[in-house]
């Protein structure tokens, strides 16, 4: 990071060293246990940041997955639940129904919300729930050993696509976004990645936006964030990144995908 | 007691109205009979008294909108029969796992598979063994009337918080659909207590965060919270055992039924008393914790005991496992929407002697 300004250097005159870049208020100070190069702890740490910076860590309550994110709730410090596999819109609309002035998001995998989550989010979606989903697409099933989810790309190899994805027998890459995207009561959807400093800083943005419209009341926001799982992908981290940019965005279309706010 | 303070409801209703006078907050259901009239009657009730119902995509759904609703201190109630209350059972289990407290109604029908829309008995293993994965208890009530269903009903909101665990009422189609006039108020034997709840999700506003879970991968952690589950669940079999007995004192020979069945065996009963037979009844209320001490002690004086249920023999283990061979126990049942009458139970009640 560049320096502008005499204020912002490390060094102070009295030669202490200044705190320029520190852990969120929202954000355990505990290691993850997330493989390296892993997506999942970038977006932990956006999702702590956007919460300090909007000031509602004390009325939020987020509503964990199943999943490699399972214990998301070790990481994040403000009040969270876990959920069944697939159940946490279902869990967070009778949470948001109760408190609807408390901030309530899911975090969900794309075996979690695309697979056996359809139904859930498709009518929490419907019902124009005022929630924040954070849809972590990672085109696999990372915490049962990377097998084929319902976003794994055509051809992709995965633990149960050895030969790769195939139409005929696996169907074709789902666009969940796209179809949630139809329904009226959606508000925003927008797909990012965070495979580079750029994309993670878009990706902040957008995840702030989706909280921001739940603090004025405005209904479903979804952010689906394409992220790297170079353990099942059988790539190095740096591989994994560069396979976002050149395979997955071809099918997964980065922008927004619809905002009615 | 006047008359103008009953109203005629059927079992469906009265549990609907037992839920909202015992401060139902929240409702999830999705549609199945024979329990229609219940969600319909949540709908109208819940809106009435400005407090949450929704119409859930499926009964995985139904529970899971408990589940949230229960975790932020609100009393909660879902229900459904037969093949809803299987696709609720991850949920159950997730509920006793992180301890939140619910009301699950289980209409039954019969089964398996789609079976049909008759009355039915045949959920009680489900029911009385926790029914979805991992080593659990549910409290199980099993009414016999219309009065009993909204009694019951309170009575497990509270037993459910007192105990943060969920709590299933457990009818059968006809109590569902039967109409009987009921006290609403006056006779209800469950105050509607207020329980802190010094553990719900509310934002961490002044205080640390809290998380609710059931999983626990550290080192013997899981076996350490399966230790104080079942430590709860001795506590509630040692106090919360409940059950109605009928020509106990001098009975030679019992009939042991719950719910609708227990009618029609007091019938039965009388019947045979009229003319001399020393027969008697017990009812059990709760299925779970199972009234075992009474029908333990009983045995001993006993010649023989008589289960009647609708189904192919269920809570029938259950009595020969306490009975321990201190009489012969014998099984009368009828299965897929079969109801045993007056007729058949004194036939078979005849043929073993009595
Ligand atoms: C009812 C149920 N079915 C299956 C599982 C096993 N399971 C755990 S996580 C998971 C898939 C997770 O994949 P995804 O949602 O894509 O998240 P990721 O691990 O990739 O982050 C499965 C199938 C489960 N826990 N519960
Ligand atoms: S398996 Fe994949 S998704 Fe799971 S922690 Fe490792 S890299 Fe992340």
């Amino acid at each position: 990071m560049k320096i502008k300004s005499k204020t912002n250097s490390p060094a102070q005159t009295d030669g202490t060293l200044k705190k320029v870049f520190s852990r969120p208020e929202s954000m355990r100070d505990v290691a993850m246990h997330y493989c390296s190069g892993c997506g999942h702890g970038i977006v932990h740490r956006l999702i702590c940041e956007v919460i300090d910076e909007l000031g509602i860590r004390e009325r939020t309550i987020g509503v964990a997955p199943v999943g490699c994110a399972v214990l998301a709730y070790d990481y994040w410090d403000f009040d969270t639940t876990e959920a069944a596999h697939g159940r946490a819109p279902a869990v967070a609309t009778g949470i948001k129904r109760l408190l609807p002035d408390r901030i309530v998001f899911t975090y969900q995998g794309d075996g979690d919300l695309a697979a056996i989550g359809t139904a859930e989010i498709i009518h929490a979606a419907n019902r124009g729930e005022n929630i924040t989903v954070i849809f972590v697409n990672n085109g696999v099933y990372g915490m049962t050993g990377g097998q084929m989810a319902p976003t794994t790309l055509l051809g992709q190899k995965t633990a149960t696509t050895p030969w790769g994805r195939e139409v005929s027998r696996d169907g074709f890459p789902l666009k969940i976004s796209e179809l949630l995207s139809l329904l009226p009561a959606v508000v925003y959807i927008e797909r990012t990645t965070v495979n580079k400093a750029k994309n993670i800083l878009i990706t902040k943005g957008a995840i702030k936006r989706a909280f921001q419209n739940q603090i004025e009341n405005k209904g479903f926001s979804l952010i689906e964030i394409l992220s790297p799982c170079p353990t099942y992908w059988h790539m190095s981290p740096l591989e994994a990144g560069q396979w976002i940019d050149a395979e997955m965005v071809k099918h997964y279309p980065l922008g927004i995908i619809k905002s009615n706010c | 007691m006047d008359n103008k303070d009953k109203i005629l409801m059927c079992g469906n209703e009265a549990i609907g109205e037992g839920a909202v006078q015992a401060g139902c907050q929240f409702y999830a259901g999705y549609p199945i009979t024979p329990q229609n009239e219940l969600t319909a009657y949540m709908a109208k009730r819940m809106y009435e008294e400005k407090r949450i119902f929704i119409q859930s995509e499926s009964e995985l759904s139904a529970i899971n909108m408990v589940f949230g609703a229960s975790l932020v201190g609100a009393r909660a109630m879902t229900t459904s029969s037969s093949p809803g209350i299987s696709l609720k059972q991850e949920g159950i289990s997730y509920l006793v796992g992180c301890e939140l407290p619910a009301v699950i109604v289980n209409i039954m029908r019969g089964g398996p598979g789609l079976g049909n829309i008759a009355p039915s008995q045949a959920d009680y293993f489900q029911a009385t063994r926790g029914g979805g994965h991992g080593d659990y208890k549910t409290i199980v009530l099993a009414p016999s009337s219309v009065q009993e269903a909204f009694d019951l009903t309170m009575l497990a909101f509270d037993l459910a918080d007192s105990y943060r665990n969920p709590v299933i009422v457990l009818g059968d189609g006809f109590l569902g659909q039967m109409m009987e006039p009921i006290t609403k108020v006056q006779s209800v034997k469950c105050k509607v207590r207020n329980y802190s709840k010094d553990w719900i999700l509310t934002g961490c506003k002044g205080r640390k965060p809290r998380m609710i879970r059931s999983l626990f991968l550290g080192e013997g952690e899981l076996e350490e919270h399966n230790l104080k589950l079942q430590e709860k669940f001795n506590r509630i079999k040692n106090r919360e055992g409940r059950f109605e007995t009928f020509y106990l004192e001098d009975a030679e020979f019992i009939l042991v039924a719950f719910g609708t069945v227990s009618r029609i065996c007091k019938a039965a009963v009388s019947k045979l008393r009229d003319s001399g037979k020393k027969v008697g009844l017990i009812r059990p209320i709760t299925l779970w914790p199972f009234p075992e001490e009474i029908i333990k002690e009983t045995a001993k004086r006993l010649k023989g005991i008589l289960v009647v249920e609708m189904n192919a023999g269920q809570m029938f283990e259950d009595v020969r496992l306490v009975v321990e061979g201190n009489c012969p126990v014998f099984f009368y049942g009828r299965m897929g929407g079969g109801v045993p009458t007056e007729e058949e139970i004194e036939h078979k009640l005849i043929s073993l002697a009595v």
